[in-house]
């Protein structure tokens, strides 16, 4: 990479950061708590993003399962807060178990009790069952289109699993979270909800520092190895089985405090959220944005996602087939993204069409070096 | 088999679904060795390194390198006993940069562990500065790999291939696409390496392979057809036939 190139992109990053912190700032004093509220749930799914793009823009690993990480951190979230919300119902616990004449609570809700316990299985546990998934299916490996077909079919069992078990988690009608208490208020009461915004702008910017931390240095260039020559990084002595792992297994960790947040913010959690479609659009926020770049992932996911609502309610209906256009569109004419995009030739190559830019006579990297005074 | 030698392959055969890739291939290797291992199109002379490097496992026969027992070991262990391998077409990673590729060939140990929570050692990047120099790529280092020429990549590989530092380095083609200047420089270093390291280069160049001055291994549907320097290789009317062309007459 030349010189320029690596300035621009500081300089690119620099002013996003400024001014999505400044818009992050500004929010919830100008935005009324309806639309603070979206936001703030489209900020929490930049997290499930940041995770795809970990594992898919980075590792090669397209996984169309990622709801089922989602979904279990939201699970988490949301059984904590029916228990400790539970005292007035029969038996302690619960509303939903009297429809289905239960009395006493299934035993894995009891460690649900405890604050400090769900704090940590909101991400430890998708992380856990992300590793085994992931261990099993790359020790004896899978990949490729193989590896995605699987972690689809994962998503429908357990989206049929949890579906199906009324008696455990109230089935498909799901874990409602919005009438329930945390520190003495009510979870879908106003003040809350600004809290969550918070509470869920910090975590994005964590989770990218984490992320970045990741595919900074060596690992992270193993991943890219990986994703580009893995039997190389084989006889080079490296076992791929344990990397793809730990990026797998990181990416269903964040895949969870997704869920958890998304989850206290839209006021319920179900099995819909391991639907195939959803899975689906988390690829295409990732795609769109730019595969690899970690902001691309934030990006495509909070302004898609916005764009749906906008759309949606102002051309019920369409939003599919605009999603469907703009998937196509960066297939065929941006496959690195939008972001991919500015920060290779995109503005140069389209400027030069227009006549805006002289044309490159020679090879690129000669001439825009010497252009602009790079002779490294 | 004797204690000098680095590596053994006893009676190999691989049979790909009735195909004898290899069929009783016997090899011995010593210590410091430079072999050159050449035969005509579909002789096996890649299998061969497959079956070394664990990517293929023989259906009969036993590998031993250094004592052990290679067969049945997962690639990457086998790596990290000392056996490096470049391919026949370069295979480097090209959106890393010279520097990043050749990291990941210095680094040990190569567990996740101490890939995310340290950085790379002095001792590991004095190694990086000085395969850079051996193989002239000191300019680019911050270049994307495959910014690179393919002479170039050439290089680059065999720099990563020397900077695992590996007991029995297997190398594949290394001159394919090389100008005949490159080819001679690949040469010598090739030679400048063995004595220290084993070496085994697999080509079809005969001017290199007579360039490197070293025996030769003659493969032929699988199975060594002959061994020895050039001159005795060139003279034998088995090889005379299969591999240097029966007269047409």
């Amino acid at each position: 990479m030349s010189l320029s190139k690596i300035k621009f992109d500081k300089k690119l990053v620099l002013s996003f950061w400024i001014i999505l912190i400044a818009l992050i700032i500004a929010a919830p004093t100008i935005l009324p708590v309806f639309r603070l509220n979206l936001l703030g749930r489209y900020l929490s799914l930049s997290i499930v993003a940041l995770g795809v793009d970990l594992i898919w823009g980075y590792t090669g690993l397209l996984s169309l399962g990622q709801g089922i990480f989602f979904a279990l951190g939201g699970y988490c979230a949301a059984m904590y807060l029916q228990i400790t919300s539970s005292s007035e119902f029969p038996n302690n616990i619960p509303e939903f178990f009297a429809l289905y004449g239960v009395e006493k609570l299934p035993f894995f809700w009891e460690p649900f009790r405890s604050p400090v316990f769900t704090f940590f299985a909101i991400w430890i546990i998708p992380a856990l069952v992300a590793g085994l998934i992931g261990f099993l299916v790359f020790r004896n490996r899978i990949k490729g289109v193989y590896f995605s077909i699987l972690t689809q079919a994962s998503l429908l069992v357990f989206f049929n699993f949890f579906n199906g078990q009324q008696k455990l988690i109230n089935g498909t009608n799901g874990l409602k979270t919005d009438v329930t208490q945390l520190f003495g208020q009510m979870v879908g009461s106003e003040s809350m909800q600004r809290m969550f915004f918070w509470v869920t702008a910090i975590l994005v910017i964590a989770s990218w520092f984490f992320a970045k931390w990741v595919v900074k240095g060596r690992f992270g260039n193993i991943l890219i190895g990986i994703r580009d020559d893995e039997p190389r990084v084989r006889f080079t002595g490296y076992n791929p089985v344990i990397f793809k792992t730990i990026i797998f297994s990181i990416a269903g960790g964040l895949a969870g405090i997704s869920g958890a947040l998304y989850t206290v913010q839209s006021g319920i959690v179900s099995p819909q959220f391991m639907t195939v479609p959803f899975s689906i659009e988390m690829v295409i926020w990732v795609a769109v944005g730019g595969r690899g770049t970690l902001l691309g992932a934030i990006l495509g996911a909070v302004f898609i996602n916005y764009a749906k609502s906008l759309v949606s309610e102002a051309l019920p209906a369409s939003w599919m087939f605009i999603q469907g256009g703009l998937f196509i569109l960066v297939v065929t004419a941006l496959p690195e993204g939008v972001l991919g995009w500015i920060q290779g030739d995109g503005p140069r190559n389209l400027l030069q069409r227009f006549g805006l830019k002289r044309k490159i006579e020679t090879y690129p990297s000669l001439e825009i070096n010497n252009k602009e005074g790079n002779n490294e | 088999m004797n204690n000098k030698d680095l590596l053994n392959l006893i009676d190999i055969t691989v049979s790909f679904e009735g195909f004898l890739a290899l069929n009783k291939l016997n090899l011995n290797l010593k210590k410091g060795e430079l072999r050159a291992v050449i035969g005509p199109n579909g002789a096996g002379k890649t299998t061969f390194l497959d079956v070394i490097t664990g990517k293929v496992k023989p259906t009969k026969g036993e590998v031993i390198f250094k004592g052990k027992s290679l067969v049945g070991r997962k690639e990457h262990k086998i790596a990290r006993l000392g056996v490096g391998r470049k391919f026949q077409s370069p295979r480097i990673f090209e959106n890393l940069t010279v520097k990043e590729n050749l990291e990941i060939s210095v680094t040990t140990p190569k567990s996740p562990l101490n890939l995310i929570n340290k950085s790379i050692k002095d001792e590991q990047l004095n190694e990086i500065e000085y395969l850079m120099k051996i193989v002239n790529l000191a300019q680019k280092v911050d270049s994307k790999a495959g910014s690179l020429s393919h002479g170039q990549k050439q290089w680059l590989e065999i720099a990563m291939l020397v900077g695992q530092k590996p007991d029995l380095m297997l190398v594949d083609e290394p001159v394919a696409g090389l100008t005949d200047e490159e080819t001679d420089l690949t040469a010598d270093l090739l030679k400048s390496l063995s004595g220290e390291n084993t070496v085994v280069v697999i080509d079809h160049d005969m001017e290199f392979i007579r360039r490197l001055d070293s025996n030769v291994s003659v493969l032929n549907q699988g199975t060594v057809l002959c061994e020895g320097t050039m001159e005795t290789i060139q003279k034998d009317q088995k090889v005379i036939d299969v591999y240097l062309g029966r007269p047409e007459d």
